[in-house]
Order: C-alpha cells, then sequence, then structure tokens
C-alpha cells in the first residue's frame, strides 16, 4: 500500500493500491502513445478532418475517471481521445473511428472529434466548446431521480467555462443538488487565447463561489493528486451532496490542432513546460515510492506501444462505411 | 409576457375565436374528426395537450416535464396546470432561465434513458437553445453510428393572432428552422383531435421532436374519443376532400382553409384542405396525390414567406404532378417582416381567410 502526497484539495491522504497505481500509468501512457499515432497519421495524410492531441494533459483525465465506476457517465469536448481512453475505450475502436472506419466506435460517422463509446460510460465528444455540459446534467439528473448513486463528469477547458452553458449548468446542477463533477481542464489556452486575456480571476476554482459548491484546484500534471481530489468530489456526489468544481491545472504541450503553427506562444514556453510532463514524473514515482520494478514499468511500455501499433494496423484494415448507409441512424 | 389564461376560457364565443377575421366564425364543426357513435368529449385544444401528457405520464414513468413555470402556475399558457399536483415537483419540473440547459439536460437525461418533454414558453425563445436542438440532439444518434438515441419532446407555442399586439418577439411562426434539420420531427396541430394524438405520439417516439403548439388555438374546441388513440408522425391529414383545388397548408392556417373551402362550395368550387400536420418529415405522396387529383394547388402559411414551407410544398407539386397542374401554383402567406405592435401595421401581417378566398377564385379563373 502507498501513501499519497498530500495534495493541495486538502491534508487528506488516500492509500492505492500499487495495481490501480501501475493501471493509472498505462491509460496515461496509453493516451500518449495513441496522441502521436493519431498525430503522425494525420501527417501522412492518412487521418482526415483534425486531431487535437491531449498531450500533457493525460494525467487530469486519467485521474478523473479512474476515480469513477464504469456506470458513471463522462461527456467530453473536441479533445477527447484521453477523456474517452482514460473511461477504458478500446484502442481498435478508437483508431478506426479516426480513420473514418465500419468498425469505430461510431462507424465513421464521427471522427476524432465525436468519438462516443457509450458501452464504456462516454456520451461522446461534443465538439462545440461547452455543449457537452448540459448533457452531463442531464444524465445526472435522471440518475437522481431514479434513486441511483451513479455520478456524471462533464470535461471542459478553461475556455469552455467561459460560455453560458458552462455557467447555466454549474447553477442548474447546484440548485437542484445533482452528482456532477464539473472538470475544469486548465490548459492556458482557447486555441491561441491565453486564459489571463479572457478570464479576469486566477484561481477558476473561485468561481464556484457564485453556485455555492465547493472549488477544488490542483495539479493536473499529477495523477495522484487529481485522482484523490476527484475521489473526495465522487463521494461527495454519491452521497447527494450535490457538485463539485474540480480545476486541473496543466498545459497542452502540441498545437491546438496537429500540425497548428502555434505562433502565440514561443518554443522556450512550450519546453519550459514539457519539463512537467506527468509521465515521466508517474514513472519515477512508481519506482521511488510505489515499489515497482523497471522490469514492471517496461512491460507496460512494450505493451502499450504493441497495442497502439495492433490498432493502428486494425484501423487501416477496417473497411470504409458502405455509402449505401449513408442515410442510416438519422431517425431512430 | 405571459398572455393569461386563454386556454381557460370556455364560453361559446371564444370558442370561435375569428383569428381576427370579422366573417366567417371558425365553429368546431368544420372540422369533424370523430364518427358519430364513438364516445368522445368536447375539450379546448390545450385540454387535449395536456390529458396527453397526463396519459403519457401515468403509463410510462420515465416521461416528465421540464420548462420555465410549469410547476403550479402551470406554464405561460397553463397548459401543464393541475399536473403539478397529480405529479409533483419532481416529474413537472420548474427550471432557471436557462434555454440552451433545459434542452441540453433533456438530451442528456434522454440519454439517461428519460423521456422528458420540455417546455420553452414562446418559440422565440428557442433561439437561445439552438445550439442544443440542432446541433447537439438532432445529430447525436447520428454522429454517433446509432449508439444512441434522444426521445425528448421540445414543446413551444408559436404563432400569431391579429388584434392579439404580442409584437416581434412573441409572434413568430418558426417551424422551417428546425424542418432544415435532419434528425428533428416537427409536429404542428391544428385541432385538439390531432394535438392529443400526435403528442402521444412524439412522446413515444424515439427520436427528438419539436411539438408546436399555435398559441391562438389553445382555446379552440372539439370533440376527442375517450378511447386511448395515437395518431402516425410523419404523416399529412385530409382534413376535407374537394376535387377542384387542393389547399395545402398547416397549424392555425387549416381553419382558414376550412372556412374558404366553405364559402366558396355553394359557388361550385369544391375545395381538398391537406393539413400537413407532420411538418417534418415530410409527406410527399399525399401532396402529391392531390395535387394530381385536383390539378390546382394553393399553399397557405402562417410564417413568412421567402424560403419558407410553403417553397417546400411548392417543388413537392412540381416534383410530383407538374404534368397534372391546369393554373399556377399559388401562395398565401405572412408578410415578410417582424411582427409589428400598432393595429394598423399589424393588420394584413398574416393571411386571413379572404386572401385564400381570392387564391383559391384566381386558381381557377
Amino acid at each position: 500500500m502507498i501513501k499519497l502526497p498530500c495534495s493541495s484539495y486538502g491534508p487528506m491522504q488516500m492509500e492505492v493500491q500499487k495495481e490501480l497505481l501501475l493501471e493509472m500509468y498505462r491509460r496515461m501512457l496509453r493516451i500518449r502513445e495513441f496522441e502521436l499515432g493519431a498525430m503522425d497519421l494525420f501527417k501522412r495524410g492518412q487521418v482526415k478532418g483534425a486531431v487535437h492531441p491531449y498531450i500533457g494533459q493525460e494525467a487530469s483525465g486519467v485521474g478523473v475517471c479512474m476515480a469513477l465506476r464504469r456506470d458513471d457517465l463522462i461527456a467530453g469536448t473536441h479533445r477527447s481521445h484521453g477523456h474517452t481512453l482514460a473511461k477504458g475505450a478500446d484502442t481498435k475502436k478508437m483508431m478506426a473511428e479516426i480513420l473514418g472506419k465500419e468498425t469505430g466506435y461510431c462507424k465513421g460517422r464521427g471522427g476524432s472529434m465525436h468519438i462516443a463509446a457509450f458501452e464504456t460510460g462516454s456520451l461522446g465528444a461534443l465538439a462545440v466548446v461547452g455543449s457537452g455540459i448540459p448533457l452531463a446534467v442531464g444524465a445526472a439528473l435522471a440518475f437522481k431521480m431514479r434513486g441511483e448513486d451513479k455520478v456524471c463528469v462533464p470535461f471542459t477547458g478553461e475556455g469552455g467555462s467561459n460560455t453560458g452553458n458552462w455557467h447555466e449548468c454549474m447553477n442548474m446542477a447546484s440548485v437542484w443538488n445533482l452528482p456532477v463533477i464539473f472538470v475544469l481542464e486548465n490548459n492556458q489556452y482557447a486555441v491561441s487565447t491565453k486564459v489571463d486575456t479572457v478570464i479576469k480571476v486566477k484561481d477558476l476554482s473561485l468561481r464556484a463561489q457564485g453556485y455555492g459548491i465547493p472549488g477544488v484546484r490542483v495539479d493536473g500534471f499529477d495523477v495522484l493528486t487529481v485522482y484523490e481530489a476527484a475521489t473526495k468530489a465522487v463521494a461527495r456526489a454519491r452521497r447527494g451532496e450535490g457538485p463539485t468544481l474540480l480545476v486541473t491545472e496543466s498545459y497542452r504541450f502540441e498545437g491546438h490542432y496537429a500540425g497548428e503553427p502555434e505562433v502565440y506562444r514561443t518554443r522556450a514556453e512550450v519546453e519550459e513546460h514539457r519539463k512537467l510532463d506527468p509521465i515521466p514524473r508517474f514513472h519515477k514515482y512508481l519506482i521511488d515510492n510505489a515499489k515497482a520494478s523497471l522490469d514492471e514499468v517496461k512491460a507496460i511500455d512494450t505493451e502499450v506501444k504493441q497495442e497502439i501499433a495492433d490498432a493502428i494496423e486494425f484501423a487501416k484494415a477496417s473497411p470504409p462505411p458502405d455509402p449505401a448507409t449513408a442515410k442510416d441512424y438519422i431517425y431512430a | 409576457m405571459s398572455l393569461g389564461d386563454d386556454g381557460e376560457m370556455t364560453s361559446k364565443e371564444k370558442d370561435a375565436t375569428s383569428l381576427g377575421s370579422t366573417r366567417p366564425v371558425m365553429s368546431p364543426d368544420l372540422i369533424v374528426q370523430v364518427p358519430q357513435g364513438i364516445p368522445a368529449k368536447e375539450m379546448s385544444y390545450q385540454e387535449a395537450i395536456r390529458e396527453a401528457l397526463r396519459e403519457e405520464m401515468l403509463r410510462d414513468e420515465r416521461v416528465f416535464l421540464m420548462g420555465e413555470d410549469i410547476a403550479k402556475h402551470g406554464g405561460a399558457f397553463g397548459v401543464t396546470r393541475t399536473l403539478f399536483d397529480q405529479f409533483g415537483p419532481e416529474r413537472v419540473r420548474n427550471t432557471p432561465i436557462s434555454e440552451n440547459t433545459i434542452v441540453g439536460a433533456g438530451t442528456g437525461a434522454a440519454l439517461a434513458g428519460m423521456r422528458p418533454v420540455m417546455e420553452i414558453m414562446f418559440v422565440d425563445f428557442s433561439g437561445l437553445a439552438m445550439d442544443q436542438i440542432c446541433t447537439q440532439a438532432a445529430k447525436l444518434r447520428f454522429m454517433t453510428g446509432g449508439q444512441c438515441k434522444v426521445p425528448w419532446v421540445l414543446r413551444m407555442p408559436q404563432g400569431g393572432g391579429a388584434g392579439k399586439s404580442t409584437a416581434a418577439q412573441h409572434s413568430q411562426s418558426l417551424e422551417v428552422w428546425f424542418a432544415h434539420i435532419p434528425g428533428l420531427k416537427v409536429v404542428l396541430p391544428s385541432t385538439p383531435y390531432d394535438a392529443k394524438g400526435l403528442l402521444k405520439a412524439a412522446i413515444r417516439d424515439d427520436s427528438p421532436t419539436i411539438f408546436l403548439e399555435h398559441k391562438f388555438l389553445y382555446s379552440f374546441r372539439g370533440l376527442v374519443p375517450d378511447q386511448e388513440y395515437v395518431l402516425p408522425l410523419g404523416k399529412c391529414d385530409v382534413k376535407r376532400q374537394g376535387k377542384d383545388v387542393t389547399v395545402v397548408t398547416s397549424g392555425a392556417m387549416v381553419w382558414h382553409a376550412m372556412v374558404a373551402a366553405n364559402i366558396l362550395a355553394p359557388k361550385g368550387i369544391s375545395v381538398e384542405v391537406v393539413d400537413v400536420r407532420t411538418i417534418s418529415p415530410l409527406d410527399e405522396e399525399t401532396i402529391g396525390a392531390s395535387a394530381r387529383k385536383t390539378g390546382r394547388v394553393v399553399l397557405v402559411a402562417e410564417a413568412c414567406r421567402s424560403y419558407g414551407a410553403t417553397g417546400e410544398w411548392g417543388m413537392v407539386v412540381v416534383e410530383q404532378a407538374f404534368d397534372y397542374l391546369k393554373a399556377p401554383i399559388m401562395r398565401v402567406t405572412g408578410r415578410f417582416s417582424p411582427i409589428p405592435f400598432a393595429d394598423s401595421l399589424e393588420k394584413g401581417v398574416w393571411p386571413e381567410t379572404d386572401d385564400v378566398v381570392r387564391a383559391i377564385q384566381r386558381t381557377m379563373a
């Protein structure tokens, strides 16, 4: 059993099984390798549309989703490969979807920006910033009306917290005491727009005060800190005590989309933040503090790399949707 | 704004509301939908909607209502009044003034297995919720490859009435906004019988359905069968059989068409009235068949003309009945203008019975 470090959430210390820690590592690495694979395919022209990489933010999605049960729900954004994988989605069906194949989660109808994996509790990626949040509130309302102890997590960026949706939802979920954990991932940029040019408060968790709910701000590069905060917020929601705003502070290592010129920030700034990379940091933690052997961790590295290679091969070999089915699924 | 309790008025005088036309009277006898001998009672359009909600809530515990002031107050027009007392605050749920989140939360609840019926006070306010209606709910099933369905109904009063002075932001007819979006169904009933049967169908349907209620029909009365019935979505209803001219119309305009048909019958003009009671998906077959039968077509819509429903219906006629046409297709529509407040300006903004009569006569000339 491992003692977690204190987080900015409070003085509580949690005990986490080593197996769970290794699974966190596996999921973070799976996201990283998936995104690198997707970006590579995009640069080769094999992935159409757009890819919005989650690289640098893996600890946030994984820390939150590892605190959830499979039957809890998440709702995502245009940048949600990471959330969906963190919730347990299958890499083959994910990769097939972004290549527009019939074997993808959405049978090639959605693509990178709209991957939904209902089988693992992902309501989907809604690619209009802020628009997925009301869905999470409504699902949470359904849980509450039926007396179920499930919770719902809408992910959004700091940019999304400026939408009317976000504020309407914070208000509605708090006044109805719904089991929602609003995860606000501050990756510092909305496309090219730096957070401090569009939001007055420095500590975004202060926004919770306006809605009478707890606001928590944690290091989004530290998966254990995120996990601990999410676990407390989830427990609170399951007890029927209502929503929490959880702000995870991190940084988007890549451009807004794969191949973006990034004229709005310096290379030096990006390199400075890459030193905070959550994956090597957690790797070191596993060896130094969790009694994991180098071989154990290396085995995960190898397995994940193979898994992504297999997913790419599966996706490439899969058939595209049949044009004769173009009008399927418009109506139920 | 609130228009008070139009639907509560039951006097014969109110039943015969003429939508501003001084003649003739719009009597419930104009549209008979329940055969003699079938047990039925007379109720208003508003009561019929309320009974549909009540029956479906009793039938299926997943059905619940959500909207602004719908609980004790009963909504802007009193449609949900008494349902709060029967079903309580969980299932007749007052919301904050947050149209986009009302609809979005309805979508989320639907994804999680409920069957919400949301109310937005006036269709004019739907602009606040268009992202959730058109960009989220309408597309979710499609873009997730059929992983989910969104079985909700969004009820919105719409339309205007001469002399009501509800002005530019509470009077519009916006059915085509929604009809342009694949994935949505759009329903616009013209009678109490249709309102009840179509709303029950919409609640049971697994696609998101926009249910538009003409606010000046709320007090219109008609017979509704005692026994349960459900009407099909996606079908036109021939409200009156005729052989000389087809009038294709919907909503409150159906009543103008029926009165016009009555005026012209003694003059030897036999008018068929096709009620497009589901705007989308459009039942092209019924429109085409009627146009081929009569060879003359008048299209009547309350909404303003440009890019409106009459353009769509007219093209269906062209595609399906061009060789049968004996006269140019005529259109009677609302003026292409925001709805004015002053009586002197409001007059003429919407079609009246006389306009429909004249258009029919021109196709016969």
